[in-house]
């Protein structure tokens, strides 16, 4: 029911409400919330931790892989060094990368999705084509190829992670696209003659962020293991750095004599991408309207 | 099971739906959809049941049923058919009964029926869903099938195994619906619920799927509750009229003392509302010296390579009206889109003001472009969601005259020849009905103070008051000398806009001439049915003041109506 109907109009009648915007409905849904608390949690241990943390990441402070030092919460990894405190250094640089590589990710899955959604004819054919061709090499082998070739960067670990969101977040943006172009309000800018990139960017943008909102999400997830697998397998950061994905890697083979050094940083990885899901769930429930009751 | 029809169908006195005190509401708001509305149809008759969008009169045709959609509920009242209650079944006593005592006829057929199933699964299903009291075995195939072809006949298909095997998308749009009218008849249902079954198709096919429904409730002896916005629909058709009003029934009784004596204002407001179709009375104007402002000469327009417009030609002076009418597919919309420049695979002449138009809007110079405006159909898609009303009117008016020196002056200006008040400026669309949606659309377009406006079926999709307001606001703007292109289906609302009228059939013009001389003496046979087949009823309580040419404008007065 529309939200006008109902009053008999006095003189300048108050507007009626807005429909609640996706965040806000998303925030409706228990998942969220419980998303939201479970990821606030890693995260302000990834931020504040370096400034919490008792001893340097990269000093040693005792006899290696014991659990029983003094003056030392979890004990000690495979070099001596304190395991909570490579533990509080070691999710900014992974939360970081994961942000900005799906961030960065998600922008250029939306400018191909868009443009190739709005524009059609050869350069749709072309751009979704060569996506085609992207999305069938399997994400993990492509970063670890050119890394193996280029060497492990920071910056290629996020051009590379958010180049292969990109791909993935372009057939999504495009499908969003084709339904917001098929709308009238498109063709009345056409009409006015406004500039193709003025549609794309003004017209049609907006009226796709909710999509992008969950790929966003979706994508930061997957970003964080992809780069915790990287750092396992040697391509990601490198040592001394404090990082959780490397910390796996380090102490795995000392894993039933200091279980902290792989049981904190896992526990952190899978706590963050259980919640980052969660909230993406219920973005997109509330995106697509599941369980929307009659308000007024 | 021909001679298993209801015993008491001779009957007609029987009352074979009831409904009390029903109450339908909203969660978790609790807001009351519907509140106790009381009804009572008798078998072999209609009601019509009329009422604007988001009156209440899906929910209650659909509770009829014991349906309820998302998130709303049936809290008090009480249903029965043919005496036996509806409500407080269980689910499985509910489903026997819906198909056997009440059917349901939806707005669109080609949603209701199954893509995938051919006609001959899709209506035998109808009777297999269990064992009717005395109606022999389900499964019973032989007679099963000479139902579906019995019934098949009855709604005038034909009942070949050809025809059985077809599926729906083989079917015009006509068809379809009254494939959906034989599914709903051929378990001999008490009752029958149309939702506004008619609103996609053109009024012949609407006259003949009306004539339909019409003669089989009479012979089934099945009551008909006939859902619709349009009060001539329902004129033609019920025997008793229940009009809604905000989830109340505002009025009911027979359907002439409805129609002659309305007791409620909003019922009058609602008769008054629909457009006749006005046969006579056009003055004859002069034909008007001077250039005209649109000129189209031998248009020709491909989709493809099929040709969907053939030799075109039109003229609109200033300050005139032409109506473009034609039915679905007759090109109508193509034409509009091709002067506009949305549609570009044309060949022909397109003069406006003396100087051709390029085919493509972006070809055009921004003069042209500001001089000619589109309205569209929907309004419910014309704007952009995520933009306030004053920026929807700027933005065009930004980019085709510049940035003006005070954009509140030409905002709140826009809105009031839109008729709305300047406070709507920072509203979102989905703050607005559909009625004040197409007048910011209005308002929108008349920004930039074009010469030409096109309006593409801007009341199609809008309640038949609503129209009323929306006709009586483009009549004003025609009187301060704004020529019009209306392209509509509607040949009662072209009698009461223009001036002139092109009638397109199959993308050529049929007949094209003075409203007056096309509608009192119409040349065209295609022109003629169409006269024939639009509903039309006696306004006898008081003159429509879609009728009138000149009239106060009750516009301004409810700007909020719908």
């Amino acid at each position: 029911m529309s939200t006008a109907t109902l009053e008999t109009a006095p003189a300048d009648p108050p507007a009626p409400r807005r429909r609640s915007g996706l965040l806000h409905a998303a925030w409706r849904h228990g998942r969220t919330k419980a998303g939201v608390i479970i990821v606030g949690l890693v995260v302000v241990v990834a931020i504040a931790g370096p400034f919490l943390s008792p001893y340097s990441p990269t000093e040693p402070v005792g006899p290696p892989n014991s659990t029983g030092v003094e003056e030392s919460l979890f004990g000690t990894d495979g070099i001596g060094r304190d395991v909570f405190s490579r533990f509080l250094h070691g999710g900014y640089t992974l939360i970081g990368i994961a942000v900005l590589a799906a961030l960065g990710g998600v922008a250029a899955g939306a400018v191909i999705g868009i443009v190739a959604g709005y524009l059609r004819g050869w350069l749709d054919e072309f751009l979704m084509r060569t996506n085609d061709m992207v999305l069938a090499f399997p994400q993990l082998v492509l970063a670890l190829l050119v890394m193996s070739i280029i060497g492990p960067q920071v910056w290629l670990i996020v051009l590379l992670i958010g180049g292969s969101h990109a791909s993935r977040v372009a057939r999504v943006a495009r499908e969003a696209t084709l339904k917001v172009i098929e709308q009238d309000f498109i063709k009345s800018a056409e009409a006015i003659g406004l500039p193709r990139w003025r549609i794309m960017a003004t017209e049609i943008l907006p009226n796709i962020s909710s999509p992008l909102l969950v790929e966003l999400g979706l994508r930061i997830t997957y970003s964080v293991g992809l780069i915790a697998t990287l750092s396992f397998l040697g391509m990601g950061l490198q040592p001394p750095t404090a990082d959780w994905g490397l910390m796996i890697n380090e102490n795995r083979v000392a894993v039933t004599v200091q279980p902290w050094a792989v049981a904190l940083p896992v526990g952190a990885v899978a706590l963050l991408t259980i919640g980052a899901n969660l909230i993406t769930d219920g973005l997109s429930r509330a995106s697509i309207g599941i369980d929307r009751g009659v308000e007024e | 099971m021909s001679n298993q029809q209801p015993a008491n169908s001779g009957n007609n006195e029987h009352t074979a739906l009831e409904v009390d005190g029903l109450t339908v509401v909203g969660r978790p708001s609790d807001v009351e959809i519907i509140s106790g509305i009381t009804l009572r149809v008798r078998r072999g008759e209609i009601l019509g049941l009329v009422g604007e969008s988001g009156s209440g009169k899906t929910t209650l045709g659909l509770s009829l049923l014991a349906h309820c959609k998302r998130a709303t509920e049936i809290t008090a009242g009480a249903i029965s058919l043919s005496g036996t209650p509806l409500l407080g079944r269980t689910e499985n006593e509910v489903r026997q009964m819906r198909g056997r005592s009440v059917a349901y006829i939806p707005q669109s057929p080609a949603s209701a029926l199954n893509p995938a199933l051919r006609l001959r699964t899709q209506l035998s299903e109808a009777l297999h869903a269990g064992p009717a009291p005395g109606n022999g075995t389900a499964g019973d195939t032989p007679r099963v099938l000479d139902r579906v072809r019995e019934v098949l006949r009855e709604v005038a298909l034909p009942d070949d195994d050809a025809f059985l095997k077809r599926y729906p998308h083989q079917l015009s749009g006509g068809q379809q619906q009254r494939v959906a009218i034989a599914m709903a008849f051929i378990g001999y249902p008490d009752l029958i619920v149309l939702d506004e079954p008619t609103t996609g198709l053109d009024v012949t096919t609407q006259a003949h799927v009306l004539q339909t429904i019409r003669r089989m409730t009479r012979d089934y002896g099945t009551a008909g509750v006939y859902i619709s916005h349009d009060m001539a629909v329902v004129a033609d058709l019920a025997d008793d009229i229940a009009v809604m009003y905000q989830g109340d029934v505002v009025e009911r009784g027979a359907a002439n003392d409805v129609l002659a004596a309305p007791q409620h204002p909003y019922t009058a407001r609602l008769l008054r509302a629909v457009p006749l179709l006005k046969t006579g009375g056009h003055a004859e104007p002069e034909e008007e010296p001077g250039d005209a402002l649109l000129r189209v000469r031998g248009l020709q327009a491909n989709y493809g390579s099929a040709p969907v417009l053939q030799n075109i030609d039109i003229d609109v002076r200033r300050g005139q009206c032409v109506a473009l009418l034609g039915e679905s597919g007759s090109g109508k919309t193509t034409l509009s889109r091709s002067v506009v420049g949305l549609h570009h695979r044309f060949t022909g002449e397109v003069l406006f003001d003396g100087e051709a138009l390029a085919p493509s809007s972006y070809r055009r110079t921004a003069e042209q472009r500001r001089r000619v405006q589109y309205i569209f159909q929907n309004p419910y898609e014309a704007l952009n969601p995520r933009k306030r009303v004053r920026d929807l009117i700027l933005a065009p008016y930004i980019h085709l005259a510049g940035q003006p020196t005070d954009p509140d002056a030409v905002v709140h200006e826009a809105l009031e020849r839109a008729a709305l008040p300047a406070a709507y400026a920072e509203r979102f669309p989905e703050q607005l009905s559909g009625g004040e949606r197409q007048r910011v659309s209005i308002a929108r377009a008349i920004a930039t103070k074009p010469d030409l406006l096109i309006c593409d079926e801007i009341t199609s999709a809008l309640d038949v008051s609503v129209q009323a307001e929306i006709v009586q606001l483009l009549r004003n703007l025609q009187d301060d000398g704004m020529a019009l292109l209306f392209v509509t289906h509607n040949i009662a609302l072209v009698s009461n806009i223009a001036q002139k009228v092109a009638v397109l059939n199959k993308g050529e013009i049929v007949e094209y001439g003075h409203v007056g001389t096309v509608m009192s003496d119409p040349r065209h046979s295609y022109t003629r049915a169409l006269i024939a087949d639009t509903p039309d009823f006696e306004l006898s309580f008081s003159e429509s003041p879609l009728h009138r040419t000149i009239q106060a404008p009750p516009v301004k007065a409810a700007p909020r109506a719908e």
